[in-house]
């Protein structure tokens, strides 16, 4: 029987048997399920497959590439965003190249489900000049990922692999194939290539840059970029990943009149494309998150144009595709039967009911009250909804880590009370190096590490943060007297107001640990927690 | 043929429990599947949604065009009614009718009913109740599966099946409630004589 999959688990299924060795990832919606479950699969486990979470996606890639360089497939998995994380070792490592094969899964969310922006990866594929990968499907995700690994170590290049939400969260049935075996130890075999000094890079460099005709050539004759002939030459029509989906859906019959070139490899095939061109009036460009394609094959100056998509606005420009805007460019009516009836109110997420975060929450609006200049910089996590009603706690949130060095930044130009809300994970994640930095100046900021002692919005994964945090602010400089633990509960409100407002009051970093585990965590995992406490107490 | 089913409700109510039986009914009747789900921060209390597909040719799309649900399934009142541009035209509704509190500007519940009931094809039970009466009150979510199974395209037996193999980790005795959960929930459904 087949397998019921996430697009995720497949993905996960296929690097399985692709001979996967190690899966780096750091959590992060949409692309969590990937790791968890090659965490989950026992088949894993008897092969010692390395899964365990890493710190932040820098260091997940970087562990990937060693272990690449040391013969073995490797797989970093991460969302969108966490690619501009790991984007120094990202784009070195394509001049490099990699010796077992290695593909970078990224999984985009293209209409912010979960997300602060929704930045396209296929940009940093082309960037990095390196093959790309976009599976239209669950059973393609599985396919496309062992060929990931054979395509990376035919070139010697990373491979990136774009999912996006719809894909990442859908289940379907798949068929799985056979599993290969896992590559023994072996090092590279010429011994400068993973040296990037000038004198190495720059012929490393010259490697990237002459392959590139030969991994455009593989992406035109690849068997995930097909050319489907149609009737009505009127338009043709190039769909990208999950795109054709969508298109195919408004075809009842499951035949499309036109002349369709469905791409799932990149670079983007240039034959195919000068083929749908040459024999169609206007090409109609459908592809999930940026304009990529459409903006490459469009014409630069604006004349003459032929190609529609989103630049031209046949195509919302933001937000994700769904079969009801691919009919409205194909021209078809929608039929809507209903609206939304005006008795529906919005509903937005809240932090959960006895969340540590609330607690926290109170005390910083009592402050407020008292000192109408405090600013507050938040975080990524769950504890962002402080930014919604009925908390409006926090004044900013940008990305991982920022919370800590923008509330520098506010206070050397001279705003206090600058507060930071920076969640465990995330602190370990980017918020260490920051805290270093106001240390070394004693800029007078107050940091709250609020500790739940779990990465809580993607489903309360191990945080790396758990039973370090005293010795990690120690050891970056924290003074003794200016490092405090609280409990946010309702009734130690009044003493976790005063101790903040204390600490806010040194002239100073200050940094208070209000700890509390996230109530989500299973009991084994809360009773895990007390151990780890009683020995960094003891 | 093809159905779509769009389930409806907040974070941590159990849509994700009736699309797992949905899909493993599907899957084990050899139908082509497809359920889109949500994960991520609208989990926390929001409104969510899952889509399923099933059908016994090839579906491309994950998601359900407007206009194309045959009905939606909702473990809330109002969350029922944010679907409603996904229903088809005479399609079904399917709803417990406890409001699940969580905003200072819930509607006035007599008007949601209103709205409901002014649709041809409309179940509303108090499932939360019925689950209740038979001591599993976390069964409010297999009580709405039991309402919808006459109008869903899978035998009772594959989603009773399906019901058997999702809860057998968790015992005999909640297994056997979740049945009981999913037959009373057909009785009461019958009342409508749809």
């Amino acid at each position: 029987m087949k397998k019921l999959l996430l697009g995720n688990e497949a993905l996960a299924q296929g690097a399985i048997d692709a001979g996967l060795s190690g899966v780096y990832a750091y959590p992060g919606t949409p692309s969590t399920e990937i790791t968890e479950y090659i965490q989950r699969s026992k088949i894993a486990k008897e092969l010692n497959i390395h899964s365990q979470w890493s710190v932040n996606e820098k260091t997940a890639m970087e562990s990937a590439l060693g272990m690449s360089y040391a013969g073995k497939r490797a797989m970093v998995v991460m969302k969108h965003v966490g690619l501009n994380v790991a984007a120094d070792v990202f784009m070195n490592m394509s001049v490099s190249g990699i010796n077992g094969g290695l593909v970078v899964v990224v999984a985009d969310d293209p209409s912010m489900h979960s997300s602060q922006n929704e930045q396209d990866s296929r940009f940093y594929g082309k960037f990095a000049m390196v093959p790309m990968l976009e599976p239209s499907n669950q059973q393609e995700a599985y396919d496309i990922t062992k060929y990931a690994f054979d395509l990376s170590e035919k070139y010697s290049l990373p491979v990136l692999l774009r999912m996006v939400t719809r894909l990442s969260h859908s289940r379907a049935g798949i068929n799985v194939g056979n599993r290969i075996k896992q590559n023994n130890i072996h090092l590279p075999k010429n011994s400068t290539q993973f040296s990037l000094i000038p004198m190495y890079a720059r012929n490393r460099y010259k490697y990237l840059v002459n392959i590139q005709s030969d991994i455009l050539e593989n992406s035109e004759n690849s068997y995930f970029n097909e050319f489907i002939k149609g009737p009505n030459t009127s338009l043709g029509i190039i769909a990208s990943g999950i795109a054709y989906n969508y298109l195919m859906e408004n075809f009842e019959s499951g035949k499309c009149p036109y002349p369709i070139l469905k791409i799932s490899q990149y670079p983007i095939p240039k034959k195919p494309i000068k083929k749908l061109f040459n024999t169609c009036k206007k090409v109609l460009v459908l592809e999930d998150g940026y304009p990529f394609i459409e903006e490459a094959i469009s014409d630069f100056l604006g004349e003459n144009r032929k190609v529609i998509g989103r630049l031209s606005g046949d195509i919302p420009r933001v937000g994700e595709l769904n079969p009801d805007n691919i009919a409205n460019a194909l021209g078809f009516d929608i039929v809507i039967d209903e609206n939304i009836p005006k008795v529906v109110s919005g509903r937005p997420p809240e932090l959960c009911v006895g969340c540590g975060h609330r607690d926290l929450f109170d005390a910083i609006n009592r402050l407020k009250t008292e000192t109408e200049s405090q600013q507050v910089f938040g975080d990524i996590g769950c504890y962002a909804l402080g930014a919604l009603p009925p908390y409006n706690s926090i004044d900013a949130l940008i990305e991982m880590g920022a919370s800590i060095t923008m509330a520098k930044g506010a206070a050397d130009a001279g705003i206090h009370p600058s507060i930071a809300i920076i969640g465990d994970s995330t602190f370990t994640h980017s918020g260490m190096t920051g805290l270093l930095n106001a240390v070394i100046e004693k800029t007078p900021i107050t940091v709250i590490i609020s500790d739940n002692s779990a990465i809580a919005m993607t489903g309360a994964q191990d945080s790396s943060a758990s039973g370090r945090l005293i010795d990690i602010c120690r050891g970056l400089g924290v003074e003794e007297n200016h490092l405090k633990v609280i409990t946010p509960l309702h009734k130690n409100l009044d003493e976790n107001i005063d101790l903040i407002r204390e600490e806010i009051n040194y002239n100073g970093v200050s940094v208070i640990i209000s700890q509390r585990p996230c109530v989500q965590l299973p009991k084994e995992k809360k009773d895990k927690l007390k151990e780890i406490k009683k020995v960094s107490l003891n | 043929m093809k159905t779509n089913i769009l389930l409806a409700g907040v974070g941590g109510q159990g849509i994700l429990t009736i699309a797992a039986i949905l899909d493993t009914a599907a899957l084990a009747s050899n139908l082509h599947l497809k359920q889109s789900e949500i994960h991520g921060m609208s989990q926390r209390g929001g409104a969510v949604q899952s889509h399923v597909r099933i059908s016994d040719t090839k579906i491309y799309s994950d998601l359900i065009p407007q206009g194309k649900a045959d009905m939606i399934i909702s473990v809330e009142p109002m969350e029922l009614l944010r679907y409603l541009p996904f229903l088809k035209k005479d399609g079904y509704l399917i709803t417990d009718l406890n409001p699940f509190l969580n905003i200072t500007d819930y509607p006035e519940l007599e008007e949601l009913y209103a709205e409901i009931k002014s649709y041809p094809n409309n179940i509303i039970i108090d499932a939360k109740k019925i689950a209740k009466d038979l001591g599993n009150s976390r069964a409010t979510n297999i009580v709405l599966l039991g309402a919808a199974s006459s109008i869903i395209p899978l035998s009772e037996e594959s989603l009773k099946q399906a019901i058997k193999t999702l809860f057998k980790r968790k015992g005999e005795r909640i297994v056997n409630k979740n049945i009981d959960a999913f037959n009373k929930g057909k009785e009461i459904a019958t009342e409508f004589a749809l």
